[in-house]
């Protein structure tokens, strides 16, 4: 036994006799994780925190999170004798005066636009492939609630340099607080601890972007990450994955490196980022004044689509009894923003009744074994990208020289049209690309060699699948339309009512496939006929 | 399951390929080079982070293809701290890709419910516990318990209660009153109708007793946009057209949607664009809303001029400014 083998034994012992870990982490150190690039999207995502919480304790050595007056006395000589709040004027010595802390400042901000971009493509992921189902509705709920503080996190954090550009973002949130009836003039009163903007704003959020919210993002990872570990990661169909094992490469030593290695490749690019793609140069907008706006006002993206939907909102107030409402910041700022969110966390539970599935599922779907749930996910998004594409109208219309008044009608009118559009178009291609699949199945790859047969005739060849490859394009279940019951055998009323011919209705839909080939059906088609 | 409608069979894990490292010790001394390669150019990232770090000057510029003119030493401390990072990375991935066993081995699930013996056990004890507990037996703590509890939450509300004043009639009231002069913003100088020309545009605030300065908050509401046109070129209610003075129009420039910054005036149509939202407001028809979220015209100041020719507020604004709130009058 080498020196070394016999100092990490000791090591080890004396662990194990005070925790007993040796038998969790022989285990665990052989847990098998499938391997498929979708399965890193999340991974991103958790890096990208993990930088965000290394750049963010860099930048708050510095950063004075004040909205104190002070007079600018740094080494940016065009804003130099400027009076500005203290929280902007640090922000412009962490950008000039520290070394690495414009560096810093970059790699914070694009990381945090990867994490959440990483997320939503995550989630997208999670979505399409069904992996949200039974026994991981837990789990999705704790995505969609990091996705909503992830939105909040970001909008805190680009407001706190107080400069023209955030200062305007919290202009438009403190209305959407106003807005709110009955107690939002009170809650808008209290938020900013008086009349707008008030001196006491930043250094409120500050302290609730530093340490609350990143405090439940750590508590909501944590789980969400046990949760997977527990359950065990899904996997895609394939020779030899079944609903009962997992395959892949166990935790030690493969995804040690390779996980361990993508952190790094991920810091590494952000890093990247930082140092040669500039993003947010707060110093050309200068310090907040509610007077002052600079034209093109844009929030980060994850924010665009709520911006999109308060552009295009019609614009309605009601005035009754005395009290105004503003359904046009209501609707976009509030209400349809809780429909989207309220529906997507509980859309596990929404898709199981439909289906009138019960089960485990830890096999995913290909997005075409699905149509439903699949058309459905391509309309959510058309509804996302047309009020996505309105946040940016005044940007589009100077690059592509339209008018802000065509995009905006464009948008209120295709947010209505195009979104149902996108479902029964989405629906069609899942059919058909089933069809090309059952095709594929039957008859091979079409290879475009074309054969004279003796009699004259042309038939092109066509190269037979793999039974690995026939195997995972037939693996899928198809689903059964839920039989209605109207009145059992004695002749009673269903009490469900309406709510059985609902869910026998949504089933007949989901149930409606193009029918997989059977192994007869194959084995029919193997023994030399064309 | 009918024999016509069997799925079919499943052919298993297919079998594992050796790659070229597994079986040749040439390839796989390759491959470790290759790694140590990668890990040695994240050192030189590092060494270049150093370097541009201490001996780099901050004010040093160098020109780049695509870049431009861009700063050396944020660019060497980025480039090098993002090389540093990267190699590290790739070196690790190729090392568990060439040379780590690239074998899938299978391991099994279990269902996540507990089986039936241990469900009966945890229901047996969750009952015996309330039993213990007496809860059931007991309404009068049940009951008291539950109404302590429900009050102790008042005094976390009650603790927020000094985050802010209440607004009273703060959202109504402005700077502006009844001869209140214009003053340029910035420079803080009374003017005189003679000092905006037709077409021409100005951004003015209330004029604040002596050694009073302006805060953000008075900003805030006070805003106003002076724009002088044709007399002839209004559309207004003799009222409103009352309001104006040789042609100039005043207008809080605060937005009646979400309280932006209402900055964009364009001469030829006449019209105020938001520039957060794209409302579109109408000069010539007391900025009557004729694009965008907005539901509201922007309030108008009545002006006219004091005994030296100086313009002054007629009187203060007569509706609330910026965006809309519950208690508002409309």
């Amino acid at each position: 036994m080498s020196a070394r083998e016999r100092i990490a034994g000791n090591v080890a012992n004396y662990v194990d006799e005070r925790t007993g870990a040796a038998a969790w982490m022989k285990k665990n150190l052989q847990k098998v994780f499938p391997d498929h690039w979708s399965f890193m999207l999340g991974e991103i995502a958790l890096y990208s925190f993990l930088i965000l919480l290394l750049s963010g304790t860099f930048l708050t050595f510095w950063f004075d999170p004040s909205m104190r007056h002070v007079v600018y006395e740094g080494s940016y000589q065009p804003l130099k004798d400027v009076e500005m709040s203290a929280a902007y004027a640090s922000t412009l010595h962490i950008s000039f005066d520290v070394r690495g802390g414009l560096l810093m400042r970059q790699i914070h901000h694009w990381a945090a636009l990867i994490f959440m971009a990483a997320i939503v493509v995550h989630l997208l992921r999670v979505f399409f492939t069904g992996a949200f189902r039974k026994p991981r509705e837990f789990n999705w709920i704790l995505g969609i609630a990091l996705l909503t503080l992830g939105i909040v996190e970001g909008f805190l954090g680009y407001s706190l340099p107080d400069d023209l550009l955030s200062g305007t973002g919290i202009r438009i949130a403190h209305a959407i607080i106003q807005s709110i009836p009955v107690v939002g003039t009170y809650l808008s009163f209290f938020a900013f601890g008086g009349a707008f903007p008030g001196e006491v704003f930043i250094p409120r959020i500050y302290i609730v972007h530093v340490l609350l919210l990143p405090g439940i993002f750590l508590a909501l990872i944590t789980v969400h990450l046990m949760l997977v570990w527990y359950q065990k990661h899904t996997q895609y169909p394939g020779p030899g994955r079944t609903e009962k094992n997992v395959v892949g490469y166990p935790l030690m030593p493969v995804y040690m490196a390779k996980a361990g290695g993508f952190f790094f490749i991920v810091f590494g690019i952000t890093a990247f980022l930082g140092a040669v793609a500039s993003i947010n140069p707060i110093w050309l907008y200068g310090p907040y004044t509610p007077g002052q706006i600079s034209a093109g006002s844009q929030p980060d993206w994850y924010m665009g689509w709520l911006d999109g939907l308060v552009r295009m909102a019609p614009p309605i107030e009601t005035y009754l009894f005395g009290y105004t409402v503003s359904w046009n910041i209501l609707i976009p700022g509030l209400i349809l923003p809780g429909i989207i969110f309220t529906g997507m966390a509980l859309y596990p539970f929404i898709e199981s009744w439909m289906t009138g599935d019960k089960r485990e599922h830890h096999l995913l779907d290909r997005p075409r074994n699905v149509p439903n749930r699949t058309a459905l996910g391509v309309m959510s998004l058309t509804f996302m990208l047309v009020a996505l594409i309105n946040g940016g109208n005044d940007i589009i219309a100077t690059h592509f020289d339209l008018t802000i008044n065509q995009i905006m009608w464009f948008s209120r009118i295709g947010i209505i049209v195009l979104p149902p559009l996108a479902f029964v178009i989405t629906k069609r291609i899942c059919l058909s690309l089933q069809r090309a699949d059952r095709e594929l199945v039957l008859h091979g790859k079409e290879t475009g060699r074309l054969v004279m047969l003796p009699h004259g005739e042309f038939i092109e060849i066509h190269e037979e699948l793999s039974d690995a490859k026939k195997f995972t394009l037939t693996q899928h279940e198809q689903p059964k339309a839920i039989e209605l019951v109207k009145e059992d055998a004695r002749g009673v009323l269903n009490p469900k009512g309406i709510r059985a011919r609902l869910q026998a209705r949504f089933s007949a839909a989901n149930a409606e496939n193009i029918a997989k080939p059977t192994a007869a059906e194959v084995k029919e088609l193997e023994s030399g006929h064309h | 399951m009918s024999k016509e409608l069997e799925p079919l069979a499943d052919p298993g894990l297919p079998e594992h390929i050796h790659r070229k490292a597994d079986t040749d010790p040439i390839a796989a001394k390759r491959a470790e080079r290759q790694v140590a390669v990668l890990f040695s150019l994240s050192a030189f990232g590092t060494l270049l982070f150093i370097y541009s770090f201490f001996f780099v000057k901050e004010d040093q510029f160098i020109f780049l293809p695509v870049m431009g003119s861009t700063n050396a030493q944020q660019l060497g401390i980025g480039i090098g701290m993002a090389m540093s990072l990267l190699f590290i990375g790739f070196g690790a991935v190729h090392w568990a890709k060439t040379l780590m066993p690239d074998q899938e081995v299978i391991a099994y699930r279990h269902e996540m419910r507990s089986d039936d013996a241990d469900r009966g056990e945890f229901v047996k004890a969750a009952k015996e516990g309330a039993e213990l507990a007496g809860l059931g037996r007991r309404p009068l703590i049940k009951r008291s318990l539950a109404a302590a509890a429900g009050l102790a939450g008042l005094p976390a509300i009650l603790l927020l209660r000094d985050l802010g004043p209440l607004p009273g009639n703060a959202l109504n009231e402005t700077s502006w009153k009844t001869g209140t002069r214009l003053v340029t913003d910035p420079g803080d100088r009374p003017i005189k109708a003679s000092d905006l020309e037709v077409g021409g545009v100005a951004q003015v605030m209330p004029e604040l007793p002596a050694g009073k300065k302006r805060t953000l908050e008075d900003i805030a509401k006070d805003a106003v946009l002076l724009i002088r046109l044709r007399p002839a070129e209004f559309q207004l209610d003799p009222e409103r057209l009352s309001w104006t003075h040789e042609g100039i129009i005043a207008f809080s420039k605060i937005c009646s949607h979400m309280g932006c910054a209402v900055a964009l005036y364009e001469q030829t149509t006449k019209h105020l664009l938001c520039p957060c939202h794209q409302s579109t407001f109408d000069v010539t028809r007391a900025a009557k809303v004729i694009f965008g979220p907005a539901a509201r015209p922007l309030p108008q100041l009545a002006i006219t001029v004091d005994a030296d020719g100086y313009l002054i507020a007629k009187q203060p604004f007569t509706e609330a400014v910026g965006p809309s709130f519950w208690e508002r009058k409309s």
